[in-house]
């Protein structure tokens, strides 16, 4: 008989105000009593709405049943049949709106917790030695993979199980693109990435970091000096969008790209014994309201700021961030101001920010997004005093590769044209997905491109 | 890991090293640079190509020890390693069509106007090479810079070499004199590029000058290298690092430039034992 509490088993976490002082991971996610608890609530319905809802169609009852019987390492390996990055997964999808939202069990109550069993499972698997994937023979034929992100890793990983030589190039020093630049320690431990990468290069992906395709190479070098057959550019959405207002230029203000990578990539927590630093004062105010804002806010809060705002223009229903990080974010004294919109920011004689004048705004009707369009409310200027600014409104494509790469197409935002069936760009032999494609989306979106991608590279390459 | 293949002081803070790169070494134009990260716990550092040697697949960088990165960096020596080398990065200058150019470089900022400087001589514009000094013993590449010119004026602040003031006051003489350029190079200190710009905007020669801000990676993702360039916002890792002269707003990067002044002491303070043991390290390592 099946689990009938309406409920999903809470994992277990650091009190926030423990937590809020450190980095270590927030969630500590579920033991194996736990996760086989929360199994038993899988009704194992015939037919699976969950994995429609699963970009990359994890054979989700499948792995749950296993779970249930305590067949952990075999639970694993259907996960990793479909998905390269389960422990990733696990711990970032949106599964709100993915699996768990299609979830029978979530009609009347809530859904299976469907991101903490899968998390569990690759935990479980990781520590228990899972043995790699075995790739089909050699075939002789190379692919070159731009970025090492979740597009790359996921395109790279299914290709070389393919038979295919695969080589990933990277622009910065260490593989994982966002999930090590980006995601902070606290929400997606880096040891975690780089065991999830160590798998792939295991069953021999090649990484070579350092290399920035457009600069050190091109995309036609590739294909047409270094015997590459195809390209797929998951090269991420790495240009961060500013407000267009006066004071961005001041010291203390960041881009949320530039606040992360010193913190997540660089350490600077651990600063002066590592060489980056990172600026935070006593009072930070996040301009944004989605995932990375509040990363960034966090984060903030976590190197010692006292308050830390989230300075948003709509309302807090209209925020794209996930529930559970606007959740963990309150919990851990992040100040929500919403309906408010910064107009300027203003410095000290010695060009560092002093305060940030904002306007309040109102919802009116909805725009083109579906969301209310916010409104400035007459009269409402005022002044909020803080010394740190970090800018998290979004991010376009990085346009290096567009730039060096004749003859790709690509929106007039910057995203690359593509087939979305295949991922297909308008360039012979050179594919492309994630955030490079769509703008900045998630992670399981841009894993999913890259195995569309991997399945139509796979096809041109075998006729 | 990159090797060092060659180090040699140029004089007591500046040093030359060419390092194993050879995609880097294949590409890398005048006026692109590149970031380097000397070990595990290292800050990405952008350095400009100062030189390439494409056969030998090296390419040659000139710092000066004036940082904890910088003093990190040069207690490596010949056949010790870089971890992390990446480039070449940023545009390439723009120097087609250039005839008769001046080409200015103060202090450290000489390294970087050579390569500028050579490549027009090699392309047959007539250069004249301004370059300034503090006094006589930090000059650098005055061979070099003889070969690539066709006048060579050097300056130093305190007349050591009889040439008393700033590379302003050669410059200004030339033109005072009647020298006609079609454009002006000015690479150095911020201030320097500014005095700079601000003669040659009298005379209406187009001047190009180029950037050297905080950066991280070098690639247009962080934004940390941001300049404004004619009222708009640009990142100088992929929008420059050359710009129009006439159009940046020069007191911004002055105060951008200081933004982690105290933090770069604390670096250089905190880890100053720790920089005596990597010494020591290497010492024994080599003995």
């Amino acid at each position: 008989m099946p689990n009938m509490r309406l409920t999903k088993l809470p994992a277990r976490e650091q009190d926030p105000n423990i937590r809020n002082c450190n980095f270590e991971e927030v969630s500590q996610g579920y033991d194996e009593a736990m996760a086989v608890d929360e199994a038993k609530r899988c009704l194992n319905c015939k037919h699976k709405p969950c994995v429609s809802g699963c970009p990359v169609n994890v054979r989700i009852p499948e792995f749950i049943q296993l779970v249930i019987e305590e067949k952990f390492m075999e639970a694993y390996e259907v996960i990793r049949s479909t998905n390269a990055l389960p422990a990733v997964c696990g711990r970032v999808c949106p599964q709100e709106t993915q699996c768990e939202e299609k979830c029978v069990r979530g009609i009347k109550g809530e859904p299976v917790g469907i991101g903490r069993l899968e998390r569990f499972v690759a935990d479980y698997a990781m520590a228990h030695g899972a043995q790699p994937a075995k790739p089909l023979p050699d075939n002789g034929k190379k692919v070159a993979i731009v970025g090492s992100g979740p597009a790359g890793l996921t395109c790279a990983g299914d290709l070389r199980k393919l038979g295919y030589e695969v080589t990933i190039f990277e622009a910065l020093h260490t593989p994982g693109g966002v999930l090590v630049y980006g995601i902070p320690e606290f929400r997606l431990p880096k040891q975690l990435v780089r065991d999830e990468i160590k798998t792939l290069e295991d069953i021999g992906v090649k990484i070579e970091t350092n290399m920035v395709v457009g600069r050190s190479i091109t995309l036609d070098e590739l294909l047409n000096e270094e015997g590459y057959s195809a390209v797929f550019v998951g090269s991420g959405a790495g240009l961060p969008r500013f407000q267009c207002i006066p004071g961005e230029n001041l010291n203390g203000v960041y881009s949320a790209n530039e606040f992360l990578t010193r913190i997540n990539l660089m350490k600077a927590y651990h600063f002066p014994e590592v060489d980056t630093p990172v600026q935070v004062g006593k009072n930070t105010a996040v301009v944004g309201g989605g995932n990375v804002a509040m990363d960034a806010a966090r984060s903030a809060k976590r190197l010692g700021a006292e308050n830390v705002y989230i300075v948003y223009r709509r309302g807090e229903a209209e925020m794209p961030a996930r529930v559970e990080e606007v959740h963990h974010a309150k919990e851990e004294g992040i100040i929500f101001k919403m309906l408010t919109n910064p107009t300027e920011i203003l410095g000290d004689e010695n060009g560092h920010v002093k305060g940030m004048t904002c306007v309040e705004m109102e919802l009116g009707e909805p725009d083109a997004s579906g969301r209310r369009r916010p409104v400035v409310k007459a009269g409402s200027e005022h002044t909020i005093d803080v010394d740190t600014v970090v800018i998290a409104i979004g991010n376009s494509p990085n346009p290096l590769i567009k730039n060096t790469t004749p003859g790709l197409a690509t929106e007039k935002w910057g995203g690359i044209i593509v087939d979305e069936a295949t991922g297909k760009t308008s360039r012979e032999h050179v594919y492309a997905g994630g955030d490079t494609v769509t703008g900045a989306a998630t992670v399981i979106l841009a894993m999913g491109a890259g195995k569309t991608a991997a399945q139509a590279i796979h096809e041109e390459l075998s006729k | 890991m990159y090797r060092i293949v060659t180090k040699r002081p140029l004089h007591e803070t500046v040093t030359l090293m060419e390092v194993e790169a050879p995609y880097i070494a294949k590409k890398a134009k005048p006026g692109q640079f590149i970031i380097l990260r000397v070990d595990e716990n290292g800050e990405r550092v952008p350095l400009t190509v100062a030189g390439t040697d494409a056969a030998r697949g090296t390419v040659t960088i000139i710092y000066q020890k004036v940082g904890y990165t910088t003093k990190r960096l040069d207690v490596l020596n010949e056949g010790d390693s870089i971890l992390d080398f990446v480039g070449p990065l940023g545009v390439a200058s723009h120097l087609d069509g250039m005839k008769k150019v001046a080409v200015i470089g103060g202090g450290l900022g000489v390294a970087i106007a050579y390569p500028q400087a050579k490549a027009l001589h090699d392309m047959g514009a007539e250069v004249d090479v301004i370059v300034g000094f503090r006094n006589t013993d930090l000059m650098i590449l005055m061979d070099e810079l003889k070969a690539a010119s066709t006048n060579l004026y050097v300056m130093t602040d305190d007349g050591s070499n009889g040439h008393k003031g700033f590379v302003t006051s050669a410059l200004e003489e030339q033109l005072k004199a009647g020298k006609e350029y079609d454009h002006v190079i000015a690479i150095g200190p911020l201030v320097m590029m500014r005095a700079v710009c601000n003669i040659t905007k009298q005379y209406n020669i187009p001047t190009v000058i180029s950037m050297n801000p905080i950066m991280i990676d070098g690639t247009g993702m962080c934004g940390c290298c941001r300049v404004t360039v004619g009222g708009e916002m640009k990142f100088a890792c992929v929008d420059g690092p050359d710009f129009d002269g006439f159009q940046v707003d020069w007191d911004e990067a002055i105060a951008r430039g200081k933004m982690y002044r105290k933090e770069e002491a604390e670096s250089l303070e905190c880890k100053a034992c720790n920089l005596q043991n990597v010494e020591l390290q290497a010492k024994r390592g080599g003995n």
